[in-house]
């Protein structure tokens, strides 16, 4: 199969790569484009470990094929930093929570929050978890995570943190 | 696992999709969200030889209304659909049943054209359309023409859409003005889909009798399933516990729900009668503009 030459445009770097139309958004990702942050669990859009930015908007790279996303903006876990490129407020939360484990599932369940946490600036547990049930973890039992994101929220709202429940 | 080789292409306009529909035939296979098709095509259950990429085709992703029917455009995101401003007004059923569906990044993605030529009987989408009679536009090289939800999803996977055809819009009558409506539905966990759904909309005339009811029920036949008799019946009738629980088992009778791993065929006959009873309970509270 003849392989295309396509450019995409990953954490506002354009990349070259000679892919062939096949080729998954993720494993551009990770063998091309040689970021290896965003993690390859199911690949049938079941577990969310894969998920990146698409325009902003949380997307399942292993449900996209890469010669289907040039000329779009994608941002990978590889982007998200806080101020003095230390954490960003989720990063620090989950760090100080111990919103995770083994890691596999964080760059997704980060990249997915970060953009949500920008559109629902204080969301309810309700809604945490529903937005969470798209991410698969197998080591935390979710609630630390939960604690996290509230955390996290609070921060990104200009409130003290520690009224997380 | 990855998915096998395809030749892939970008029409820009439903002409040039046309064309190439009639130069691949069954070898092509057309891709809106992808996010039904590429799993399987990851699973190498679907192995098309042409894949036909219509995300670039302009005018197919609007979502509005005119003269009292509300189109959505094929390419519209489930997300579109459940954050639409003019929906949440004049449809809100379908933003409530947009959000069961799949995850949040999938919704990004996934589309209403997509998942209704797709026929699953469990989507969300199939439910909506046969209890709103959704019409469904179909295009290809030989014209438009408009298909009746009934007809258009014959049974599981099974849609009336032949191999030049592309789905390009739906169209939905609006609910009126303090028509009471709900969308109950049990799944395993968040993101499945539906094991039994139901959906309904009720009318109440000034005496507070049943003026108009739709009573849709999925999961239980290879089709969602009109409860049609139900409706019928229920004109005139006060909507009472009496009522509900005899249309709960009605529901709890219709089609011929199958054992499988999801659950077994007892199971989802109880679930029918308890999420129907569930669904009227919740649009009658809603009837005349309660929330």
């Amino acid at each position: 199969m003849k392989k295309v030459a396509i450019t995409l445009n990953i954490n506002n770097r354009d990349v070259d790569m000679l892919v062939e139309p096949r080729k998954l958004l993720s494993d551009a990702i990770r063998e091309d484009a040689r970021l290896t942050g965003t993690h390859v669990g199911c690949e049938h859009g079941v577990c969310g470990a894969c998920t990146v930015l698409v325009d902003g908007k949380p997307q399942r790279s292993c449900l996209t094929f890469a010669v289907q996303t040039q000329g779009k903006a994608i941002t990978t876990i590889e982007a998200v930093k806080g101020n003095n490129d230390g954490y960003s407020a989720l990063q620090q939360a989950l760090h100080e929570e111990h919103g995770l484990q083994c890691g596999f599932c964080t760059p997704g369940i980060i990249v997915t929050f970060e953009a949500y946490l920008k559109e629902n600036t204080n969301p309810t547990e309700d809604e945490i978890r529903d937005v969470l049930s798209g991410n698969l973890c197998r080591c935390t039992g979710y609630q630390n995570i939960i604690r996290a994101i509230q955390k996290a929220a609070a921060v990104m709202r200009g409130e003290t943190p520690g009224a997380a429940k | 696992m990855k998915p096998a080789k395809f030749t892939y292409h970008t029409p820009d306009s439903l002409e040039a999709a046309f064309q190439l529909l009639g130069e691949y035939g069954d070898e092509a296979k057309i891709i809106a969200g992808g996010q039904s098709l590429i799993p399987v095509m990851n699973l190498r259950l679907a192995q098309p030889e042409h894949l036909i990429d219509i995300n670039a085709i302009n005018g197919l992703s609007q979502i509005r209304e005119e003269g009292d029917i509300i189109t959505i455009g094929a390419l519209s995101r489930h997300r579109e659909i459940e954050t639409s401003a003019l929906l949440k007004e004049r449809l809100p059923l379908l933003p409530e049943a947009a959000m069961r569906i799949g995850h949040l990044a999938i919704r990004n993605r996934g589309t209403i054209g997509g998942s209704l030529s797709n026929a699953d009987p469990a989507a969300e989408w199939s439910l909506m359309a046969f209890l709103m009679d959704a019409d469904i536009e179909i295009t290809s090289a030989r014209g438009t023409r408009m298909a009746d939800i009934t007809d258009f999803i014959q049974s599981v996977y099974t849609s009336d859409l032949s191999a030049d055809e592309i789905l390009t819009a739906v169209k939905f009558p609006p609910i009126a003005p303090g028509e009471g409506w709900a969308v109950c539905r049990i799944s395993r966990r968040a993101g499945d889909f539906a094991i039994v759904s139901v959906a309904t909309t009720i009318c109440l005339d000034t005496s507070g009798a049943i003026e108009n009811l739709r009573l849709c029920i999925g999961g239980m036949d290879v089709t969602p399933v009109r409860i049609s008799h139900v409706e019928h019946a229920a004109v005139g009738q006060m909507p009472n516990e009496a009522w509900i629980k005899s249309a709960a088992e009605v529901a709890s009778g219709i089609g011929s729900p199958e054992s499988d791993m999801h659950a077994s065929a007892e199971y989802r006959r109880e679930m029918a009668a308890h999420l129907t009873a569930e669904a009227l309970r919740e649009a009658l509270k809603r009837c005349g503009g309660g929330a």
